[in-house]
C-alpha cells in the first residue's frame, strides 16, 4: 500500500531501527502478543516486532513484491487486501490488528475498521491528516488538492481515496462506539507532537494521526 | 521377449529399499489391507542427533526419489530438483537430512502395478488396489517411523508432491513443523481430471495395453502412454512459453510437407517427450497415480469446509503458486491460504510471476528460490536449527 511518510529512522533504545512512525506503533504493542499487520509493505514493522518483541506476527500485503520480500525474510505474509480479505480471519484471532497509513486507500474504511476490531482485540490505525494546515492552505489559497511531502502523489494517481481529518476520524469512532485507548499526532518526520490529539490544534498542526482503538 | 524377464534382468535400482507393512499392513482408503510392500527412497545429508533436521521432499506425478542425484539411473540426467536440493542449496543437504521416496503405486522401486502379486505370481496389473494421496502419505509415515523420525522439520513438494504435503498437514499436523505446498491445490479441478482422463483413455485405447495385462503378454502400450504424456506436457507449459520456444518453426525442413509428418518443431518436441517418457514409466502406474490425484479433495470429508481440515494445525505454511500455471492456479492457492487463515494457521502465500506455466516450480525461477529459501531459513530459526 502507499506509504506517505518519508524514510526517516529514529534513535531508539533497540539495536534495530525502524521508521519513526512505525516505532511509535511498535511501542504500543505488548511483547509476546499476536499481531496482524495489514498493508505490511516490506515487513519493516512486522520484522521488528518479531525480532524485538517476540510477537506471533502475520502480515497481509497487496503488492506481490512486498509479499515476496517479507516471505524471503521468513515473515508469514500473504497477498491480499484490507477491503476483500479480512473476512477470512476468525473473530479475536489477534491481540492487535495494525493498519498503518492504509485506511485512506481502502474502499470502505468504516467496514475495514469494524473488521479490524472483529479480528483484533485492539486496532492500531494511522493515517495522514487532511485537516493539516498545509492541506487547508492548498485548498483555500491555491484552490488545488494538497500536495506536500506527506501527500506527494497527484490527485489522479494517488491510491488514497478516502481522506479524513483527525476530527472526522474521532467522529467516526464515536459513531461506531469505538473506544479510543490512545491517540497522538505526528509531525512531518513521523515524530510525536505533544498536544491533545482531540484538540483543534492537533487537527490543524498534525501531519499524521495514530490511534489505538478497542470495542 | 517377456517384459517380466526384462524387469528381472535389469540390475536393481540404486538407493534404499524398505519393506514395510509386514505385521501392521497399510490400510488403504479403499478398505484394502495392503502389505507387505516396498518403498524405494533416497536420502541426502545426515540426520542430526535429536532427529530434528529431516525434510521430506514429495515428488510429482512422474517424478521419483532421485531428487538430487548427479545421474538418474534410467534417464542419465540430473535429479529433478537439483536446482533446489543439494550441498549449499536452498534445501541444504549439509544442514538437513533430506528424504524422498517413490510413491506407492509408482514404478521406480516402490511397490506398484508392474510388480508381482505374491498371491498369483503374476504382475498385479489392474488387480493392484486403487490408491489415494492419503495412502501414499500413510505409506510414507511408515517409512518415517522406520527411520526413527518423529517430527519432520519440513515437508515440501510441488504439484502432486504438494498434495502430499497438504495431506501430511491435515492427517499428521503434529509431525510437520513447516510445510511448503507448491504449484498445487487442496483438490484436483474438473479440468485436471478431464486431462487425466484423456491420458488414461489414450493408454487404454492402445491395443498393446491388453486390458492392463501387457507385461504378461510381453507387450508395452508405448504409443498410448506417449500420447498421454504429450497431452499432459502441454498442460504443464503456458501458451506464451510454448510459443516463445517453438513459434511456428519447422523441424529440419524448409517448407511444410503436405503430410502428417512432424513438420513443426513443437510436434517433434512433443513426440520426443512422449517417446522418452515411455522408457522410464510404467503405463499402469500412470493410470493409478493420475487416479490418486483425481480423487484428492481435502475438503470432501468436511462437506467443503476446507478450513476444518486444518483446525488446530500448528504447522507453518508457505503456499506458492506461479502466475502462468493453468493446472494449479493462484486462485486455488488463495482459496487454500484463506482456509488456512480461517483455521488460524501460520501461513504465507506468494504468487511468483513467471510465464513458464506449471513446470516453473522445476525451473530456474530466482523469485521462487528467494521465497522458498527465506521460508526455510525462517522456519529453521523457529525450530532452533543451526
Amino acid at each position: 500500500m502507499n506509504n506517505t511518510v518519508s524514510n526517516i529512522t529514529s534513535a531508539t533504545p533497540h539495536s534495530d531501527r525502524i521508521r519513526v512512525d512505525l516505532q511509535l506503533i511498535a511501542d504500543m504493542v505488548e511483547p509476546g502478543t499476536r499481531v496482524l499487520d495489514i498493508g505490511c509493505s516490506d515487513g519493516e514493522l512486522l520484522g521488528y516486532l518479531t525480532r524485538t518483541k517476540n510477537v506471533d506476527g502475520r502480515g497481509l500485503e497487496l503488492s506481490n513484491e512486498g509479499v515476496r520480500n517479507c516471505v524471503a525474510q521468513g515473515l508469514p505474509v500473504m497477498q491480499g487486501d484490507a477491503d476483500r480479505d479480512l473476512g477470512d480471519y476468525p473473530d479475536g484471532a489477534f491481540d492487535y490488528a495494525i493498519l498503518s497509513q492504509t485506511l485512506q486507500a481502502t474502499q470502505r474504511p468504516k467496514e475495514v475498521l469494524s473488521e479490524l476490531l472483529r479480528i483484533g482485540n485492539k486496532a492500531i490505525v494511522s493515517f495522514p491528516n487532511f485537516g493539516h494546515w498545509r492541506a487547508r492552505f492548498d485548498l483555500m489559497f491555491r484552490g488545488q488538492m494538497p500536495q506536500n511531502p506527506n501527500l506527494p502523489i497527484m490527485w489522479y494517481e494517488t491510491p488514497n481515496i478516502h481522506f479524513c481529518t483527525v476530527r472526522d476520524f474521532v467522529g467516526l469512532c464515536r459513531e461506531m462506539n469505538l473506544k479510543i485507548e490512545r491517540s497522538m499526532v505526528l509531525n512531518e518526520s513521523g515524530s510525536r507532537v505533544s498536544m491533545d490529539s482531540h484538540s483543534g490544534f492537533a487537527n490543524f498542526f498534525g501531519n499524521q494521526a495514530l490511534f489505538m482503538l478497542s470495542k | 521377449m517377456s517384459s517380466i524377464a526384462d524387469t528381472q534382468k535389469r540390475p536393481p535400482l540404486p538407493g534404499h529399499h524398505m519393506v514395510l507393512g509386514e505385521t501392521d499392513k497399510l490400510r488403504l482408503d479403499s478398505g484394502v489391507e495392503f502389505g507387505p510392500f516396498t518403498l524405494a527412497y533416497q536420502t541426502y545429508g545426515e540426520l542430526n542427533a535429536d532427529k530434528s533436521n529431516a525434510i521430506l521432499v514429495c515428488h510429482a506425478l512422474t517424478g521419483d526419489q532421485y531428487v538430487a542425484d548427479d545421474v538418474h539411473p534410467i534417464t542419465g540426467k540430473e535429479g529433478w530438483w537439483r536446482e533446489i536440493v543439494g550441498p549449499g542449496k536452498i534445501i541444504d543437504t549439509d544442514k538437513y537430512f533430506v528424504i524422498c521416496s517413490n510413491v506407492i503405486g509408482g514404478c521406480l522401486g516402490s511397490t506398484g502395478p508392474k510388480d508381482i502379486n505374491p498371491e498369483t505370481g503374476k504382475p498385479w496389473g489392474l488387480d493392484f488396489p486403487v490408491i489415494t494421496i492419503a495412502d501414499m502419505v500413510r505409506a510414507q509415515t511408515m517409512l518415517i517411523d522406520a527411520l526413527g523420525i518423529d517430527t519432520l522439520f519440513a515437508v515440501i513438494g510441488g504439484s502432486m508432491g504438494g498434495m502430499q504435503v497438504l495431506e501430511w498437514c491435515k492427517s499428521y499436523p503434529e509431525r510437520v513443523f513447516a510445510a511448503a505446498p507448491i504449484a498445487t491445490s487442496f483438490r484436483h479441478s474438473a479440468q485436471n481430471i478431464a486431462f487425466h482422463e484423456v491420458g488414461r483413455q489414450a493408454v487404454m485405447a492402445d491395443p498393446d495395453w491388453c486390458g492392463g495385462n501387457y507385461l504378461l503378454e510381453g507387450k508395452k502400450p508405448a504409443r498410448g502412454l506417449a500420447v498421454a504424456r504429450m497431452t499432459a506436457h502441454i498442460t504443464y507449459l503456458s501458451q506464451p512459453a510454448l510459443h516463445r520456444k517453438f513459434g511456428r518453426k519447422l523441424q529440419n525442413r524448409g517448407a511444410i510437407t503436405y503430410s502428417f509428418d512432424h513438420d513443426f518443431q513443437v510436434e517433434s518436441y512433443l513426440r520426443h517427450q512422449g517417446k522418452s517418457f515411455v522408457d522410464r514409466f510404467d503405463a499402469n502406474s500412470y493410470l493409478y497415480i493420475t487416479r490418486a490425484m483425481d480423487y484428492f479433495d481435502l475438503s470432501m470429508e468436511y462437506d467443503g469446509r476446507l478450513a476444518e481440515a486444518f483446525t488446530g494445525c500448528k504447522t507453518r505454511f508457505c503456499v506458492i503458486s506461479f502466475s502462468s500455471d493453468w493446472c494449479f492456479t493462484t486462485a486455488e492457492s488463495r482459496t487454500l491460504a484463506h482456509a488456512l487463515n480461517a483455521a488460524s494457521c501460520n501461513v504465507s502465500c506468494v504468487e511468483i510471476e513467471s510465464d513458464k506455466g506449471h513446470d516453473a516450480f522445476l525451473l530456474d525461477e530466482p523469485d521462487f528460490h528467494m521465497v522458498l529459501s527465506g521460508f526455510i531459513e525462517g522456519a529453521a530459526q523457529g525450530r532452533g536449527l543451526k
